[in-house]
């Protein structure tokens, strides 16, 4: 791996190298596992991580969306629950609605609650992590009060809801290539696309590596980052869609814990949290390393499913450890020594979180 | 006097919020003021406050530790498990769970310091390995029968009608008082925070204190998850989970900058004060504690949201927090 690194280094971006040793370790996993557990390597478990990880990835996206311009969104788990819930909800009274139209109320509810989140974000000026972690309990209790306990049964959902995990587009040899998984690398091909090509995709790039040259170039940075917190709500609200689709029976607790799964899952697949840096790919390569080692220790019978959080507590640390020593090799060569007192986590949070608080202390 | 308002406005309105809180419960609730209420108001939380107010440093200094609520699990689990295999003494037990939550603040301190990562993604990977480790130690079992003086150290109280939490909070923030506002290290800490750059080219020890301050606040945690154990009886694996959100709100609505560099104790103090008001008033109004929730993470936003439209509209009516702690 390291020879492959080092030889390619001065055609391939970080990004690609970093997509890269994702693949590879993500491959690396698939084959030990095979050796340690009697059929592994099976279309079955194929199925299982293509149709388990495609709500932890699409969140993995939502988030990387947000971490680009330097933010955090830590109320998307909320905003699953919120979306996974009305959508039940309105299920049950309108039967005639298909999975399309489903889909479209999960989205449309989480863009508006992902819009609130933006408000205050982007034109209230305040730091993303305290706005998003006000929200994430206020979300909460509104579908609690919503709800008033109750939750919506698998039994009063029409007929295709549980059913739809299962569609498969096309089957070769028991590896089913299943309809939500498709759903899901479209909406990454389309993310990583837009990132890379569309203007608003570089400029929200821009914004995070240095909010304030942003905005002295006239980057319309609060208009960019609003538009990036409703594009996270809307696609936790397909997050909650999907959600909703496994899990059947939808309490107000649905969803809580996954904005930090999410966090964890863009973080190890190279998403900078200091923004600025990262792509698509990498956040659903992340995902899916983390379900795929989630899913296998369970498989291995020596290892209790006690151990599941613990080596995915390791595991994290280790990639954020690989990635930053990736990272400053990088910057040495193209700096030489200009910065060697520095650390990238010298002023950790004074910088990396701020986005709307840093610009508007400027103009103060 | 006026001099202090203007250095002070984010105090000033935290006591405003704590007085009309407090003015509302009693008019609403004839139990609200009576002395059995005052000790309960604290009774629910004992454990967080202690925790917040080591996480108020943390903060300052720039950094953030998520993994504060799996740490307290996690040293509550160790000592559980090893009281539950019998061969240590039960007050070693204790300790060792203790030095478990230390050393696991020492483990993050150093990844953050020695290869220069972002708390936020050390301490997330310690939030979820730590609430693992404790999973792995509990399985899916409750472990009690600790001996009696242990329970009553977490129901019983201690001196007058304060439990041994209450007594240890009370000193920790009086400690924490005086580090912060009357020392050098609580010097170090606000110009680590507020620009950690400059603090290291003034010969600061940037490095040692942060790590310092990780290695403090998995302590407080321990300290906080074995006090918690002993208030519930039992350990379980999920013990104190989510706590983080709620230890942090404390620290935030206290007025200190995640940004670091600049808060002040009494904002934090008052800040805890104004929070367990609010959550008994509810309470005693028979209001759910997912909505008790819900209020606090709306008065978090607006804690910062209002003074900045305050700000733009015009009036210079600007949250200075402690501003005036920070050396030139």
């Amino acid at each position: 791996m390291t020879s492959q690194i080092a030889s390619g280094r001065r055609r391939m971006s970080p990004d690609r190298i970093k997509e890269l040793t994702l693949v590879g370790i993500i491959a690396g996993s698939v084959i030990m596992f095979g050796i340690l557990v009697d059929g592994y390597l099976s279309g079955r478990f194929f199925n299982r991580v293509t149709t388990s990880v495609v709500i932890v990835a699409i969140l993995a996206a939502a988030q990387a969306l947000v971490i680009f311009s330097r933010n955090i969104d830590l109320s998307i788990g909320s905003i699953v629950g919120v979306s996974a819930y009305l959508t039940a909800d309105f299920l049950t009274a309108n039967e005639w609605a298909n999975p399309l139209v489903a889909m479209l109320v999960a989205m449309v509810v989480g863009a508006a609650l992902g819009s609130f989140n933006g408000l205050i974000v982007a034109y209230g000026r305040v730091p993303a992590i305290i706005a998003t972690l006000g929200t994430l309990a206020l979300f909460r209790t509104l579908i609690s009060l919503y709800s008033g306990g109750a939750n919506v049964i698998a039994s009063d959902l029409p007929g295709w809801v549980l059913g739809f995990n299962g569609l498969t587009v096309v089957s070769v040899a028991g590896f089913d290539l299943r309809l939500v998984f498709v759903i899901v690398v479209g909406v990454v091909v389309i993310l990583q696309w837009a990132m890379r090509r569309l203007r608003a995709g570089r400029r929200l790039y821009a914004i995070g590596s240095n909010p304030d040259a942003a905005r002295q170039a006239s980057l319309a940075a609060p208009r960019l980052i609003m538009f990036s917190f409703v594009g996270a709500g809307s696609l936790a609200g397909m997050a909650g869609f999907m959600f909703m689709v496994r899990a059947g029976t939808i309490s107000a607790t649905a969803g809580s814990g996954l904005e930090l799964e999410a966090v964890a899952a863009a973080v190890v697949g190279g998403v900078s949290i200091f923004g600025g840096s990262g792509t698509m790919f990498g956040a659903f390569l992340g995902a899916i390393l983390i379900d795929t080692l989630e899913l296998s220790l369970v498989r291995v019978t020596q290892v209790s499913e006690f151990w599941r959080d613990a080596a995915l507590g390791i595991l994290i640390l280790l990639a954020v450890i690989l990635d930053a020593t990736l990272h400053k090799r990088f910057t040495r060569r193209l700096t030489r020594d200009l910065d060697r007192t520095e650390t990238p986590g010298d002023d950790a949070l004074s910088v990396h979180m701020g986005t709307a608080a840093d610009t508007g202390a400027v103009d103060a | 006097m006026p001099s202090w308002v203007a250095s002070h406005r984010w105090e000033v309105f935290l006591i405003i919020a704590l007085v009309t809180t407090i003015v509302i419960n009693a008019l609403l609730s004839p139990f609200y003021l009576g002395f059995g209420n005052l000790v309960n108001l604290f009774w629910l939380s004992n454990e967080k406050i202690i925790v917040a107010v080591v996480m108020a440093f943390v903060i300052m200094s720039g950094e953030i530790d998520l993994s504060v609520a799996s740490v307290m699990g996690f040293s509550a689990a160790v000592m559980a498990a090893l009281h539950a295999g019998g061969s240590v003494p039960f007050l070693a037990a204790v300790l060792i769970g203790v030095a478990a939550g230390g050393l696991g603040g020492l483990l993050q301190g150093l990844v953050i310091t020695r290869f220069g990562l972002p708390s936020l993604v050390v301490t997330l990977a310690g939030l979820i390995g730590f609430r693992g480790a404790a999973r792995v130690l509990m399985e899916d079992q409750s472990v009690g029968n600790f001996p009696l003086w242990f329970n009553r150290l977490g129901q019983q109280t201690l001196v007058g009608p304060l439990p041994v939490a209450l007594v240890i909070f009370f000193v920790g923030l009086a400690i924490a008082w005086v580090t912060l506002e009357r020392g050098a290290f609580g010097r170090k800490v606000y110009v680590i925070g507020s620009n950690a750059q400059v603090a290291r080219f003034s010969g600061v020890a940037v490095d040692n204190i942060k790590l310092k301050l990780f290695v403090t606040s998995g302590l407080a945690a321990g300290l906080a998850g074995i006090l918690f154990a002993a208030r519930l009886g039992s350990v379980r694996g999920s013990l104190a989970e989510f706590f983080e959100l709620d230890i942090i709100t404390m620290v935030l609505l206290g007025g200190v900058s995640i940004f670091g560099g600049s808060g002040s104790m009494l904002g934090v103090t008052l800040a805890i004060f104004t929070i367990l008001n609010i959550r008994n008033g509810l309470g005693l109004a028979n209001v759910d504690g997912i909505i008790q929730t819900g209020i606090i993470g709306a008065l978090l936003i607006a804690s910062v949201l209002i003074p900045n439209l305050a700000q733009r509209f015009g009036q210079r009516s600007s949250r200075r927090r402690a501003t005036a702690h920070v050396p030139p």
